[in-house]
């Protein structure tokens, strides 16, 4: 069974790519599209469970590519960590792939194929145990990006594409240079062959560069300025898509060189450390800060991020244990969140919270799944943020930086101050009839496949509103006189565009519930991070 | 040391122009800052120390293929690259942040913030 499994772990890669490219020669308005995009995730999802399920005893699953022997061969290698990761990160792809199909964003040219092609790269650079065959996967990973960032963002938004592809190809760049680096010092790049040779200062250096780059890709502060910017111009579901892989395989990698090449030694983990509480406090102010939905929920992402580098500044067991855990759980909620962000802006075509208000009475579902998500992120039972975030504060504590712990906690009061900022504005604030506009202007415009900067006559926005009041909302007073035009209780947010966003705010409680198994799951992945050898084991295949 | 030395210069010559404000500038400033990594990578093979492959015969003296695989390999995804870049820089001129900033009209901040950038 293993054996088979092995031999098959570099379809993960390969399927997806090669899917991928048979959806580009398929005509772009063919169902198949869908078909094809939607069935291939979740084979993946499958084979991540799969691979989980597997690794979940500690076994480490290897495959030397072209069977040359180890530590010459290129190896994919899957422990329970990496399993893990591509299994959540599958799931938010599923998800949000789900929400483009509600949207009919998916029925854009080549955004299946993109989507399936950035899911093999995911895997890839999760799978891979070899530091220049990561750069390679991390590369096939942005390429898409590129594409669906510029197809699926509105006219005139290139400027932040431009921003996203510097950005991201600068790291690159530095990154291939801290790989030559420890080539150049190490004279392999062999994730496994380098199992402690951050001892030595030279390699230690060569990596720190290497991580540099991986910080940026991560958002981590100060270099986090760009990831606002840049998500705030995609398409919502692909910042949800984003959020989900990106910014985490890059935490991946932070988690996989802190345990293999340096082995958690104290002093790079302070640094670490001290970037990461500057994340978490930053992100969470500037958050406070933003007068827009989606970018406030993206530097709730970043301030995430710091949370997570805690988990592994700690080295811990039980921090590292944590971290994982909140790194699952953030995975989830954040494309929660953003999804229903995602809802409410394909809807009423504006994310700003002056202008969207009063959607407590008329939308339920969506109102559920903001409630979830951002209870969640906050850090309340029964939610899996309330487990992930309890065990982060008890490990700083237990780890005798009371410091952090308390950081943890203020830091989580400033979430809920921006969540209630949100909540305030736009779902407690009393509905204005420019809500109705709002909605009428973004349904004639997905209609007539206008653009933003393309005007609509005020007159048949008004004209679509009264028709929308005249189907949904029929007044109640008697005799047809409104008597309260606050009181409608139809919905203007379909369904389908909410439910992606419920799945996850459901998996959040169930999550929060079993805390046993998201915390179980966290600590196995952890153990084979704090002692590498089964990992390198596997890889040099001796 | 001429490898360190022609490293050294591209990277400065390539950080200079990204920094510029067009996008022409800023893609052959990554051309050069690509080719400085490159070079890099050649130089971890340890080039000073070795020979030419097959001449001579002492396999222990001939060139480290490995970073020159690299290279290869690194070579091809900066064109890529380049080519998404280039395309960016001719579909979206005016997005050139090169001239100087006017003041911001109502209108213009609005449309701004539509879009989901905070002002």
């Amino acid at each position: 069974m293993i054996e088979l499994i092995s031999v098959l772990m570099p379809l993960f890669v390969g399927a997806p790519l090669m899917l991928g490219a048979v959806l580009f020669v398929i005509p772009s308005k063919h169902p198949l599209q869908q078909a094809i995009g939607m069935g291939s995730l979740l084979a993946v999802l499958a084979g991540a469970a799969t691979l989980l399920a597997v690794t979940f005893d500690g076994t480490v699953v290897s495959h030397q590519v072209a069977l040359w022997p180890g530590g010459i061969a290129i190896a994919f290698v899957a422990d329970s960590f990496s399993s893990l990761m591509l299994a959540a990160g599958t799931l938010v792809a599923v998800i949000s792939f789900l929400y483009m199909m509600a949207s009919g964003e998916s029925k854009s040219p080549a955004i299946p194929a993109l989507v399936l092609i950035l899911i093999g790269g995911v895997a890839g650079a999760l799978l891979t145990a070899d530091l220049f065959n990561l750069f390679v996967f991390i590369e096939v990973m942005l390429l898409p990006s590129y594409g669906l960032l510029i197809f699926l963002s509105r006219r005139g938004e290139m400027a932040a594409s431009r921003l996203y592809v510097v950005v991201n190809l600068l790291a690159s760049t530095l990154f291939l240079a801290g790989v030559g680096l420890i080539y150049a010092v190490q004279g392999t790049v062999n994730l496994a062959a380098l199992a402690g040779a951050g001892n030595d200062p030279a390699t230690a250096i060569a990596t720190a560069v290497a991580l540099a780059a991986i910080a940026v890709k991560a958002a981590v502060f100060p270099v986090h300025g760009w990831l606002a910017r840049a998500y705030a111009a995609a398409s919502p579901a692909v910042a949800a898509l984003f959020s989900g892989l990106h910014t985490k395989v890059a935490v991946y990698i932070v988690y996989r060189i802190s345990a293999v090449i340096f082995e958690g030694q104290s002093a790079w983990m302070l640094a670490i450390l001290i970037f990461a509480s500057l994340t978490l406090v930053v992100g969470a102010f500037a958050a406070l800060g933003e007068n827009n939905m989606r970018t406030l929920m993206i530097f709730q992402m970043v301030s995430g991020i710091g949370f997570i580098l805690v988990g592994v500044a700690l080295f811990t067991p039980l921090g590292l244990t944590s971290g994982i855990a909140y790194m699952v759980h953030h995975m989830i909620v954040m494309g929660a969140l953003l999804l229903t962000v995602s809802a409410i802006e394909h809807t009423y075509g504006s994310g700003m919270l002056s202008k969207v208000s009063g959607l407590r009475t008329r939308e339920k579902l969506v109102t559920a799944a903001f409630g979830i998500g951002s209870l969640s992120l906050v850090g309340l039972p029964p939610f899996s943020g309330f487990i992930a975030k309890y065990a982060l504060v008890l490990a700083s504590a237990d780890a005798g930086a009371v410091i952090i712990a308390g950081l943890l906690i203020v830091t989580s009061l400033l979430v809920l101050a921006s969540m209630m900022k949100i909540w305030a504005e736009v779902f407690n604030g009393k509905r204005e009839t420019d809500v109705e506009l709002l909605a009428a202007r973004e349904r004639i415009r997905t209609r007539e496949g206008l653009y933003e900067d393309e005007s609509i006559s005020e007159e048949a926005v008004e004209q679509e509103a009264a028709l929308a009041i005249e189907h949904i909302d029929p007044p109640r007073g008697i005799l047809g006189v409104d008597d309260d035009p606050h009181d409608h209780h139809g919905t203007r947010v379909s369904v389908m565009l909410i439910v992606p966003a419920l799945m996850l705010g459901g998996l959040s409680v169930a999550l929060g519930l079993g805390g046993e198994v998201l915390l179980q799951l966290a600590e196995q992945a952890s153990s084979g991070l704090i002692d590498t050898s089964d990992y390198v084991k596997a890889v040099i295949g001796k | 040391m001429s490898l360190a030395l022609s490293v050294g210069l591209l990277v400065a010559a390539g950080t200079f122009l990204l920094l510029q404000r067009g996008m022409i500038r800023i893609i052959l400033g990554f051309v050069l800052l690509t080719h400085a990594v490159n070079l890099l990578i050649i130089s971890a093979g340890g080039i000073a120390r070795r020979d030419a492959p097959f001449i001579g015969g002492d396999t222990s003296m001939a060139a480290d293929p490995l970073p020159q695989a690299f290279v290869l390999t690194a070579i091809v995804i900066a064109f890529a690259i380049t080519v998404v870049m280039a395309t960016l820089a001719v579909v979206s001129r005016g997005d050139d942040d090169d001239t100087e900033s006017e003041t911001q009209t109502d209108e213009d901040s609005d449309s701004v913030s539509k879009r989901g950038e905070s002002a």
